[in-house]
């Protein structure tokens, strides 16, 4: 898939303190710089080196990726919040441009 | 000898008749058709199931954008005739390939969404494995999840069916090998780390994981004739419809469960 496309799990309402789960899913070829096209040329390193998470702007969760993460990469993490707010999730690409997606959660 | 000849007869009248994988692994106590998803292991089982994680879903959502998205001179989408895909488009799959009288030839999933494109809508063809071809054809076989595969073989498609029939028997490649001699003999058998399953087509469009992407059952018929190093077939090529017609009716009665996840 060209465009890049991502897919967030996590509940809509927690209670304050509740441990819950964060899923994402980016589709993202994850190139690695090894491979060979089929006319023999080399396919560039194309990966996302760094995902991060935040909540109501304070970073919450930080990955480096690096050439063996695999395509379509899932990352899940496990979270709880005291008030309402707004996770944003951002996946920073080789090219520069930076994937994002937001989910708002409500405390009850 | 003659007295030895009833007794062959009764050992014949013995053997499991509807079992191809006699003296294989009978997984499934000799039952067909089994769809691939239970040749497959609890994990890659899993990814299919999962409604967040199936990596098939993506090119469904894009489908379902292409599906409104006006295309072509006139304007129109697919949804200015189709209206909501999941009513009319339920259970469309499950009927192809199918023979087209008006342009005297058989007609699959791909070749008919590329019809309605240039002959309805104005638009270029897809081109064959592109993204947008998958993600049109991925959605509209989701619309017929469950039901049963169900195709027309009788009239004009009889032909096509037994030259299916022939492609798929026929011995090929430096292998010598035919599509029944593995999917139809030893169905559970492991090919190096592969189990081999009875090679239906219900899950088409899959997402395989050995490609990283979307495939149509015309991709995955090249990469088998590959396999065996035989020369492939083009995509869309007659022997390839025909072989298409013969393999859906070959897995009439399985359910479509389109997105599949494969390995």
């Amino acid at each position: 898939m060209t465009k890049i496309r991502t897919r967030l799990s996590l509940p809509k309402t927690v209670q304050k303190g509740e441990v819950f789960e964060v899923k994402t899913l980016v589709t993202h070829p994850m190139d690695n710089g090894f491979m060979f096209s089929r006319d023999g040329q080399r396919i560039p390193r194309r990966i996302i080196h760094r995902f991060e998470a935040s909540f109501n702007g304070t970073p919450v969760f930080r990955a480096d990726w690096h050439e063996a993460v695999s395509p379509n990469p899932f990352m899940s993490f496990h979270a709880s919040v005291e008030e309402s707010g707004t996770f944003e999730f951002r996946w920073h690409d080789d090219n520069g441009t930076v994937h994002t997606a937001s989910a708002e959660i409500e405390v009850v | 000898m003659r007295s030895a000849q009833p007794i062959l007869l009764a050992l014949g009248f013995l053997a499991p008749v509807s079992s191809p994988m006699a003296e294989g692994p009978d997984l499934f106590g000799g039952e067909f058709p089994v769809s691939g998803y239970h040749y497959m292991g609890e994990q890659v089982r899993a990814l299919q199931d999962d409604e967040f994680l199936n990596p098939g879903l993506f090119a469904i959502e894009y489908g379902e954008e292409l599906w409104s998205t006006p295309t072509g001179g006139n304007g129109m989408s697919c949804r200015s005739c189709h209206e909501d895909a999941p009513e009319s488009m339920r259970g469309v799959a499950a009927g192809y390939p199918q023979f087209d009288e008006e342009l005297d030839s058989l007609v699959n999933l791909e070749a008919r969404i590329n019809e309605m494109l240039t002959a309805h809508m104005d638009a270029p063809a897809l081109p064959q494995e592109s993204d947008e071809l998958l993600a049109l054809t991925a959605f509209i076989s989701h619309q017929s999840q469950d039901i049963p595969i169900d195709v027309d073989i009788s009239g004009e498609a009889e032909r096509y069916w037994q030259e299916g029939y022939e492609f798929y028997t026929q011995r090929r490649g430096q292998l010598n090998l035919g599509c029944n001699q593995c999917h139809d003999d030893l169905a559970g058998f492991n090919l190096r780390g592969d189990r081999i399953s009875q090679g239906h087509v219900n899950g088409f469009p899959v997402y395989r994981l050995m490609w990283n992407s979307m495939g149509s059952r015309h991709r995955m018929f090249r990469w088998c004739n590959w396999a065996v190093r035989a020369e492939p077939y083009e995509l869309g090529s007659a022997e390839y419809l025909s072989l298409e017609l013969y393999l859906a009716w070959r897995s009439r009665g399985l359910p479509i469960e389109a997105p599949a996840v494969r390995p």
